[in-house]
């Protein structure tokens, strides 16, 4: 557990785009009637999205009433899911997987710089472009050390190449996702030990 | 090693196509109607022929699981949940089948559906597999649009739907109860049991969770028969398995392979064998993070299925092999496992709340040597107190990993303790 509160500057108001009427309208449908209530991960992330990155709490209130949910029942999942970030990130917000197999594999290194390009754990660089936290596990443990950022992710990471991948985020260049070290995927680099004929 | 003719995940690595016409191409959605037309019991029959084992974890038999949904129905829909919030650390299986192979999920849906009477479908995919979910989106959109999804899916004139839903970040979600919970638009807390799914699951209704990997294992047993399956690996521990190979090896990566392959065997073959050689290996976390790790002597000829791992006070739980060299700190490397458990604990039960945090601040403070070696005894204790007292198995988890470092790593805990204290002394 976490202690996880709300910023404390919050937006005067919160309100879904046309399209994300439209689009929440679609997520809803999903679950049969009554239970709309599911849709709230969904409605909540879409929310952050277009909050530039982090839910505030108008936009929690926003999602509740939507959803004929208590305000209290949507801001107790908005606090209980790590993924809703409560305070405002860099326009890149990068996740440093620190558990046990990407540290085994360098993400202190990932770490430390993250410190030096960017700053302390949940900083915003200066120019507004960077931000950094850990987090646990993010699932790509034969790719490790790895980050997510935004909604990618970064693979098979050193100090040099993570370094180089920040710099051309921050500078609006093109970046690869995925294995930086040409790897396809999950598969041994330097090409797979099995399935090696035409299948 | 396992024959590439018998692998079932031919696109593992993404090679070739996800799509649906290069699905069927590997032979998926080969003729679903007529594995359909056999009936609900022929499916469960075959399944639980096969021998196949709930590959999330747990182990469960899988065909003897849907057997638990009621066969008649009271009016209430049955609902099949698939459990893609793969979080387990030291596990990428999951996130494979999903961005190369959905449609064989898919496929594997409506059988597994259809086999508990299930007319929809929820895909609990992990909130930050964005991409991953956005394959299966489309693999859906493709089966929908071909017909193989629907009023009358694979023309098989059963109607069945699939939605993908995603969680938030909530690694607790991954165990069933937390992850219907979730799904229902609560936090994620898993729920005392019984009632059980089967009978009270998503929205009241009976409802089977099951892995991503057992589901889409469910069609090609069901084409080549479970005797195939069961020719594999060998009795109670059957078929092939995705192996996830992470941490000090040369070449990490995921593979299908047989089960009960040697564990060396697996690293060698697949891996690139331990850094620095065979020699060179400190411990082996053989299953996730959830499983006790095993030191290098057991390593050296255990095979990798249930029950072996289960002999040797471990567990094959996800397959996810997290290898460590002898460089490894081992007990900050079990440190930070104890940190993941503090962190993922929902809070809900007491021992688990305060024991997981209690357990790290303990466990950090032996990686840096900075406590009393009677602490070690003590610590022990409260994992004890932990295992079996809480709803779910999540404080059980992070019980293990510190037990099996104190069971095979005593004594590097105690030198670190006594060379600490002598250094104070001296100063």
């Amino acid at each position: 557990m976490s202690v996880r509160r709300l910023h404390d500057k919050q937006p005067d108001s919160f309100a879904f785009t046309p399209e994300n009427m439209d689009w929440a309208a679609t997520q809803i449908a999903k679950y049969p009637e009554g239970r709309q209530a599911s849709a709230v991960l969904p409605l909540l992330w879409q929310a952050q999205k277009q909050g530039g990155g982090w839910l505030s709490e108008p936009a929690i209130r926003c999602v509740a009433d939507m959803l004929d949910m208590p305000y209290m029942r949507a801001l107790e999942v908005a606090t209980f899911y790590s993924m809703f970030n409560l305070s405002p990130v860099g326009k890149y917000f990068v996740q440093l997987c620190g558990t046990t197999p990407c540290w085994l594999r360098g993400a202190d290194d990932l770490k430390a710089v993250c410190r030096r390009q960017i700053g302390e754990r949940g900083d915003i660089s200066e120019d507004g472009k960077l931000s950094w936290i850990e987090v646990e596990c993010l699932g790509a443990c034969v790719n490790a050390p790895m980050v997510q950022i935004n909604d990618d992710f970064y693979e098979d990471l050193t100090a040099d190449t993570f370094e180089r991948l920040l710099e051309d985020l921050r500078h609006g260049r093109n970046v690869m996702t995925g294995p930086q070290n040409g790897r396809q995927a999950s598969a041994p680099e330097g090409g797979p030990t099995v399935l090696k004929g035409d299948m | 090693m396992l024959r590439d003719e018998d692998r079932i995940f031919t696109n593992i690595y993404g090679f070739h196509g996800a799509d649906l016409v290069a699905a069927k191409s590997r032979g998926d959605w080969d003729n679903t109607a007529d594995l359909i037309k056999k009936g609900r019991d022929w499916v469960i029959d075959e399944v639980k022929n096969s021998g196949l084992r709930g590959r999330g974890g747990a182990g469960f038999p899988t065909g003897l699981k849907w057997s638990f949904m009621p066969k008649e129905n009271d009016g209430r829909p049955h609902y099949l949940v698939v459990n893609a919030d793969e979080s387990e650390p030291g596990t990428c299986k999951d996130r494979d089948i999903m961005r190369h192979e959905p449609h064989k999920l898919l496929e594997g849906c409506l059988l597994a559906g259809f086999a508990m009477g299930a007319h929809a479908c929820y895909i609990y995919v992990r909130g930050e597999f964005v991409r991953e979910r956005e394959a299966l989106q489309r693999a859906v959109d493709e089966a929908y649009a071909d017909g193989l999804l629907g009023k009358d899916a694979a023309g098989s004139g059963w109607a069945y739907d699939i939605y993908v839903h995603h969680g938030a970040g909530a690694y607790i979600c991954g165990e069933e109860t937390a992850l219907i919970e979730s799904l229902e638009g609560k936090k994620g807390m898993p729920r005392l049991k019984p009632p059980f799914p089967a009978n009270v699951g998503l929205y009241g209704c009976p409802t089977t969770v099951n892995n991503v990997e057992s589901i889409a294992v469910a069609p090609t047993i069901c084409r080549r028969g479970a005797s195939w399956f069961a020719g594999l690996g060998r009795e109670g521990n059957t078929g092939t398995k995705l192996f996830c190979i992470s941490g000090h090896v040369n070449r990490p990566c995921n593979v299908e392979e047989e089960m009960g392959i040697p564990l060396k065997e697996l690293l060698e073959k697949h891996a690139g064998g331990v850094r620095g050689g065979w020699d060179n290996l400190l411990a082996v976390i053989p299953g996730g993070s959830s499983v006790p790790l095993l030191p290098k002597e057991i390593c050296d000829t255990v095979l990798m299925d249930f029950d072996s791992l289960k002999d040797v006070q471990s567990g094959l739980g996800t397959a996810g092999v997290i290898v460590m060299d002898k460089s490894t700190d081992v007990v900050k490397a079990i440190a930070r496992i104890s940190h993941f458990y503090k962190h993922e604990s929902c809070g809900q039960c007491t021992p688990c709340r305060e024991g997981t945090g209690w357990m790290w601040r303990v466990m950090e403070r032996l990686a840096a040597g900075r406590a009393q070696p009677r602490e070690i005894d003590m610590l022990l204790q409260v994992t004890k107190q932990i295992e079996g007292h809480t709803i779910c198995a999540l404080g059980d988890a992070a019980a293990w990993a510190v037990q099996g470092l104190i069971r095979h790593f005593r004594p590097v805990i105690e030198a670190r303790l006594e060379q600490s204290q002598t250094a104070e002394a001296a100063e």
